[in-house]
């Protein structure tokens, strides 16, 4: 399989608050691949550091060969290749359903308007949303507005999905429609990195579970040994706390 | 009788005061669009995020020194003062006379954008940071982002100041009679000298300025609804279902 992303020693400091440390990891093409840990274990600034809404401290993160840490790597090109779906979904408020979806397309990969057009029907046909495509954010609910966000994602081509949290913010009857949604990305065979709380959905579709405590990756491995043969302590008691609760 | 003396002025000096009020009105539409303009421009160079360390970062400081300068200065002193500082100095420094109007345009667009600037820069900061990280994700950069996403929300945010400052200036252009310019104040000052009739035509002034600030606070009122559009989606949820669309959908499907 070819590697995606791989990233080498990265670390990532607040001040004097070393929230990760020595990061070694790679996603791989056609892969998905869970981030799970409870709240502070840095898994969303790791997804963060990937691209680059936070700058690492240290380390590299090897993108097809090149290490875009490296100052004179564009990181506006780079960014375009990976998908963010957000916790709190960000819609571009001042645009509509559809034009959320086109605006990336024809300002950034100088696609025609008419071509825009249709990859965005065509993603939001798969999230479910072509009947809201004039809508503005504000009139969807969260759900409706995070299957939007993926579509915007998705309609960029691009070559990993990064999901921070994409259900942690929603109602509990809206997480079912966006995880379907997920699901059915896996399937297409997508490279997704999906930071979750979501352990069902984990242990369902990932390949791989990353299990984070405090800043460093402390266990993974597929799906199976992280939930029923944990090989290290803190894994166990972390999914003793989640899943009894 | 001062009625007799409002009525009479009014009717013998009407094209004087039209013509005011058009010179007032010309100068504050101009000026307010200018400063706002120059505003945006500020607002998005002094919100460029700093980068760590090399040239860029020592040239960025010292274009933001530059502006925080200007924006401190004319909001420092006096427009009044402004005005004969810059209408008689650039005479006086570079033998160059100008034009009565142009110097007032000028004078009233940059005094408009020293305050601009600030009120851009607030309104983009109240832009929820969301917007800028989700913009950045996709890969745009910081002049994209503001154009595509964050300026025409801040704009919408910025609309009812924008009016304030343009109201003011509507009624602030008066302290341009002090370099001549044939506004309002102005040519009520004339009318008011031939007659020796203060009151009646400062009166009718009054009357004046106050039909356009007002006129001008409706519009930008209606322009901010229209701007909002309708709270819920159901109404536009039946217009996605028209025929047209249904075919268009089904054809690309």
């Amino acid at each position: 399989m070819d590697t995606i992303i791989e990233i080498q020693h990265l670390s990532k400091s607040f001040g004097a608050n070393e929230v990760l440390k020595d990061i070694n990891f790679s996603v791989q093409k056609g892969e998905v691949v869970c981030i799970i840990g409870s709240s502070g274990s840095g898994k969303s600034t790791l997804l963060r550091c990937i691209n680059l809404l936070e700058r690492p401290s240290g380390g590299q993160i090897i993108y097809k060969g090149e290490n875009i840490l490296d100052d004179k790597h564009d990181v506006y090109k780079y960014r375009q290749k990976l998908g963010m779906v957000f916790q709190q979904f960000n819609l571009f408020n001042n645009h509509n359903v559809l034009s959320n979806c086109m605006v990336g397309q024809i300002k950034l990969l100088k696609r025609s308007k008419a071509e825009a057009e249709e990859v965005a029907l065509q993603y939001l046909r798969v999230v479910g949303m072509e009947q809201f495509i004039h809508a503005k954010p504000r009139q969807l609910s969260g759900g409706q507005k995070q299957r939007v966000a993926i579509a915007r994602a998705l309609s960029m081509n691009p070559d990993v999905m990064l999901f921070d949290e994409p259900t942690s913010a929603l109602d509990p009857e809206m997480v079912g429609e966006v995880l379907k949604v997920m699901k059915q990305l896996a399937e297409s065979g997508l490279t997704m990195l999906v930071v979750t709380h979501e352990m069902g959905f984990a242990k369902e579709v990932a390949d791989r579970v990353v299990f984070m405590d405090q800043g460093v990756i402390a266990e993974e491995g597929p799906p199976e040994q992280i939930f029923n043969h944990p090989l290290q302590e803190r894994t166990r008691e972390f999914l003793k706390r989640v899943l009894n609760a | 009788m001062s009625l007799d003396w409002i009525v009479r002025i009014v009717s013998e000096y009407w094209p004087m005061f039209l013509r005011g009020a058009g010179v007032t009105l010309l100068i504050s539409i101009i000026g307010t669009l200018f400063g706002s303009l120059i505003g945006l421009v500020i607002g998005v160079i002094r919100t460029v995020p700093m980068p760590g360390r090399g040239l860029k970062r020592i040239l960025l400081k010292v274009v933001n020194g530059v502006l925080a300068s200007y924006i401190e200065f004319f909001r420092g002193t006096p427009m009044i003062v402004q005005a004969m500082v810059i209408f008689y100095g650039t005479a006086m420094a570079f033998g160059i006379h100008m034009e009565r109007l142009p110097a007032a345009i000028f004078i009233v667009s940059i005094n408009t954008g020293a305050y601009m600037a600030e009120i851009v820069r607030g309104g983009i900061i109240s832009v929820d940071k969301g917007q800028f990280e989700a913009a950045q994700a996709i890969g745009m950069n910081h002049l994209q982002t503001m154009l595509n996403v964050v300026l025409p929300q801040a704009i919408r945010n910025i609309l009812p100041a924008t009016g304030n400052e343009f109201v003011i200036n509507i009624k602030d252009t008066s302290v341009l009679n002090v370099i001549s310019v044939t506004e309002l104040y102005f040519q009520t000052k004339s009318v008011a000298g031939n007659n020796f009739r203060y009151f009646e035509a400062f009166f009718v002034a009054c009357i004046i300025y106050f039909i356009m600030t007002f006129t001008v606070t409706r519009i930008l009122r209606y322009f901010e609804r229209k701007l909002d559009g309708p709270e819920s989606y159901t109404l536009n949820q039946m217009q996605v279902a028209t025929p047209e669309d249904m075919l268009r959908l089904t054809q690309q499907g």
